[in-house]
């Protein structure tokens, strides 16, 4: 009952268990953390609306996001995610969500931003149906903790919309 | 009858009756961890509730060697999830991020992109030749929490082989010599 053996085994099971349900409780003490986070995008240009080589439609454009992201930050945060997807319907498809561009942002200085830029990925359609296209420009965030269960939600910002003609 | 009334002897005889113990609560042991996976992978509804992070594609939010818990639900795909999927004819499971999502009104399916956080180009790449989108069934659950450095025992158990065996008889050679 008293070897090397067993009390290391007891200790082990101990700090395990004890671990373990400090994580959980990091966790859990996300869900009192009061979240107000606020966002604009303001599309500045279309730069391009092309027809590609080999049949799809693809946009580049130039967007001024702002955002202020802090009330997401707890101690128990370890990053947030976020990023800009444009959402818009076709004919053949119910849905179709093309993300723009993305940032990390590692602490809480860093997540009240205003930012000037082109999308960082292509924003291409799977077909001819991007002229005249309404579309909403939706900012998502994922906060990822140090430890424990992840949180995820978005803004939508409806009333977007494309030139009618390519250019 | 004779070899009856020995045999019965034997075995309220204390040493094979410890031996019997022995085999009986190693028994039980294993298979109460299999029946904990079991109902895990009843309650997440994916095949492998559990992942451990092999490269640095998703940095800094996941590591190599943290474990992701993972979960499968009807839900439709959207961008944004970290989801774990597996390419046709590859066995290593990959963690990355929806980047887009198109859904066909009159089906449902959907084709979806990933990208790895700190990844350059979209996974493109990674997908069998030919594969443009992955579809619903590449993928087996969508990642919900995380634990970090735990899945350091799994990776140097797979890389280090030797690691498990000594482990694996190190706990027999404790179970044998156990005296209750």
């Amino acid at each position: 009952m008293h070897s090397f053996g067993y009390r290391a085994n007891a200790l082990l099971t101990f700090s395990v268990t004890a671990l373990a349900f400090i994580c959980a409780i990091s966790s859990f003490s996300d869900k009192f953390s009061n979240q107000n986070p606020s966002a604009e995008i303001q599309i500045l240009n279309i730069n391009r609306l092309k027809k590609q080589s080999y049949g799809n439609d693809e946009v580049s454009l130039t967007l001024d996001i702002s955002a202020d992201l802090q009330s997401l930050f707890t101690w128990n945060t370890k990053q947030v995610f976020a990023f800009v997807a444009a959402e818009y319907e076709t004919s053949k498809n119910s849905l179709n969500q093309v993300s723009l561009w993305d940032v990390i942002i590692p602490d809480k200085e860093h997540a009240k931003f205003r930012i000037q830029t082109s999308n960082k990925y292509r924003f291409i359609d799977q077909g001819h149906n991007l002229r005249g296209r309404e579309f909403n420009l939706t900012l998502h965030w994922h906060v990822m903790p140090k430890t424990g269960k992840m949180l995820a939600d978005k803004i939508i910002m409806p009333g977007y919309s494309l030139p009618d003609a390519y250019k | 009858m004779g070899w009856i009334g020995e045999t019965v002897d034997s075995i309220k005889s204390i040493k094979i009756r410890q031996l019997l113990t022995q085999a009986v609560t190693l028994g039980m042991i294993v298979t109460s961890a299999l029946i904990i996976w079991k109902a895990m992978m009843c309650v997440t509804g994916t095949e492998s509730p559990v992942v451990v992070v092999l490269s640095g594609s998703m940095e800094p939010a996941f590591q190599r060697g943290d474990i992701l818990f993972l979960r499968m639900t009807k839900d439709p795909i959207r961008t944004g999830e970290i989801v774990v999927f597996k390419i046709d004819g590859r066995d290593i499971p990959i963690v990355h991020r929806v980047i887009e999502v198109h859904e066909r009104k009159t089906t449902g399916k959907v084709d979806v992109l990933t990208k790895g956080d700190n990844n350059d180009v979209d996974d493109i790449g990674l997908y069998a030749d030919g594969q443009m989108w992955l579809h619903r069934h590449h993928i087996m659950g969508r990642a919900v929490g995380f634990l970090p450095y735990v899945g350091w025992v799994t990776i140097i158990m797979t890389e280090k082989p030797i690691i498990k065996y000594l482990l694996i008889g190190a706990m027999g050679l404790l179970v044998i010599t156990s005296k209750d």
